[in-house]
């Protein structure tokens, strides 16, 4: 199993949830959509932590590029970070429009920085670093202080 | 400060969207000559009409969409580098359409030293823009199924410009060619190989994107291309020797890896996982149904030649390519690609303070819907007037107004975009010291 492996894997696990969160907003069921978009935003976030604080500060130190991808994948990052706020903001008032807009709006810029980093940072991962991270771990870390009941 | 955007070189929004405003344009221009020349044209597919109508179409509407589509996609999702995507799209873009409107009227009137100037206009673009391209393509860091699929199309595109050049000539009576084998094959690697290939990569790249759909398959990716390219090259023996009824069974291998793309497209999205209404998703659905219409309608010429005089078979398999097929799922990609690079770009420019519309408010949703069924009766219309003739004028109209449609749509998507820049300038200038 390569380093990067359980993201790769967690990104479909992620989709997977994204679908069941807009289905629930867009149908009208507040009640669900709450639920399933909390697990969501929980998994997405804890995604995204586990990247910035452990992947790419051993990979940044591994190369020395600080400036290069890590730094546009953050970037994408708080992007997201900022339409789950619109979405969760949507569904608190309860706006079908407003969700539909921010879901979609994620969606494509979700599944973008997914396939860069399928694509390109994560080989770019693999090589460099060679398991001298433990990257599920500190998934695994991550989703169950996001989660504690869960986990 | 943004960060460093060396990790996607994706090119100004200026350069996709030139091409995107002009594709519409000549669909117009297609519809219009259509109801003009009204049953005329549909007579057969070699009268003048209907090959200016062919070539408003696929040089027109299809290849400036594609054009414009290739130089956003490659380096978003190959990693590859286009050289100086302003400068090229400035000068291939406006080549293009001044080629392909004296080609159009070349076929209109006699074939003169116009018409033989468009078509070497065209040869001219599309040289540099594959030159650009395909350097960018076989220099791709990323090793994919799409790549692989871009790479023939683009040496399919390199093949069909080439033969209708050969073609213009041939048309003037420069040098004896035999025009009907050299169309036969000009045509098969512009839509069987250039087209399909490239819609075919994108569509591995988009279609799970768009959707969560799962995968396309690995076999598809590897049986595509190099299956497409073997039958293109065995079609395109019979420059060399005497026609044959060969032939018929290697159009028929051709038709049947084209419907297996179509039928495993319709099957991933049956298994899609997200289940909301989609525009895009309808226009893809309704692509991949004309796919399969053309492969059952291609079957039934090519084992059964004297299909309805085969000459409606023909024309009904052309309305089917161009307007069910690309104009479909090129629609339905642009809306999504034209209210996402609005996003995007509007979001850098915005930085993380200034919040841009979501991309459901770049295109009201009803008008995308409206123009949808404007654009399938139209098709409907004209697969109709195949058959019965009076009813061409207006299956054009119908045609002409789903286009304009789409172009308003189009713009109205620009005119968010130019209004949301404007307001960030502003804010800009207002924080300014």
């Amino acid at each position: 199993m390569s380093t990067t492996e359980v993201l790769h894997h967690h990104h479909k696990h992620c989709d997977e949830l994204f679908a069941d969160a807009e289905a629930a907003g867009l149908h009208g069921d507040w009640a669900a959509s709450a639920a399933s978009f909390a697990r969501f935003r929980d998994e997405l976030l804890a995604h995204f932590a586990t990247e910035e604080q452990v992947l790419f500060p051993a990979f940044e130190a591994a190369t020395g590029m600080t400036g290069g991808p890590t730094q546009m994948m953050r970037f994408e990052h708080a992007q997201m970070r900022e339409l789950i706020e619109q979405m969760e903001a949507a569904l608190d008032q309860r706006g079908r429009e407003a969700f539909a807009g921010a879901a979609e709006t994620l969606l494509m810029l979700m599944q973008q920085h997914n396939m860069k980093e399928e694509n390109i940072l994560y080989p770019m991962c693999n090589r460099t670093l060679a398991d001298t991270v433990d990257v599920a771990a500190g998934l695994r870390q991550r989703l169950e202080e996001a989660c504690p009941v869960s986990a | 400060m943004h960060p460093n955007m060396s990790f996607e070189q994706a090119p100004p929004i200026s350069v996709p969207y030139r091409f995107f405003l002009t594709a519409p344009l000549f669909g117009i221009a297609a519809g219009l000559l259509l109801a003009l020349t009204g049953a005329d044209a549909l007579g057969s597919r070699w009268t003048g009409e209907a090959l200016a109508l062919t070539h408003l179409m696929v040089a027109g509407f299809m290849l400036q969409a594609m054009c414009g589509a290739l130089l956003q996609f490659i380096p978003v999702a190959a990693g590859g580098n286009i050289w100086r995507p302003s400068l090229v799209a400035g000068v291939v873009h406006p080549a293009l359409i001044v080629g392909v409107v004296l080609l159009v009227s070349g076929f209109l009137a006699v074939p003169g030293s116009a018409f033989v100037a468009g078509a070497g206009l065209i040869v001219a673009a599309l040289s540099g823009y594959v030159a650009v391209v395909g350097f960018a393509l076989f220099r791709a860091p990323v090793q994919s199924a799409t790549i692989v699929a871009l790479r023939v199309a683009v040496l399919a595109l390199v093949v069909t410009y080439g033969l209708g050049f050969t073609l213009a000539q041939g048309l003037r009576g420069s040098y004896g060619v035999s025009l009907i084998e050299v169309t036969h094959v000009h045509a098969a690697w512009g839509l069987g190989g250039w087209s399909l290939l490239l819609l075919s990569g994108v569509s591995y790249y988009v279609v799970p994107m768009f959707q969560l759909t799962p995968p396309y398959p690995v076999w598809l990716g590897r049986l595509l291309p190099w299956g497409l390219l073997a039958v293109l090259l065995v079609w395109a023996t019979q420059l060399l020797r005497p026609a044959s009824e060969a032939y018929s069974w290697v159009l028929l291998a051709g038709l049947l890896l084209a419907g297996t793309f179509a039928a495993v497209t319709l099957r991933l999205q049956a298994r899609r996982r997200r289940r909301v209404p989609d525009v895009t998703l309808t226009f893809f659905r309704g692509g991949m149904a004309s796919l399969l219409a053309i492969v059952a309608a291609g079957i039934a010429v090519a084992l059964a030649p004297t299909f309805a005089g085969s000459q409606r078979g023909a024309l009904l398999i052309g309305m089917l390519a161009l307007v069910g097929l690309f104009v479909s799922v090129i629609t339905g990609m642009l809306y999504k690609i034209v209210p996402f690079l609005n996003w995007l770009h509007l979001q850098r420019l915005g930085g993380l303070t200034v919040l841009p519309p979501n991309m459901k408010q770049m295109i009201p949703e009803r008008a995308m819907v409206g123009q949808m069924r404007l654009h399938f009766a139209a098709l409907a219309a004209l697969l109709v007037a195949v058959a019965w003739p009076p009813l061409t004028s207006v299956a054009g109209l119908l045609f002409a107004a789903s286009c304009a449609w789409l172009e308003w749509n189009l713009l109205s998507g620009v005119r968010v975009y130019l209004d949301f820049r404007d307001r960030i300038r502003a804010a800009d200038a207002c924080h300014a010291p």
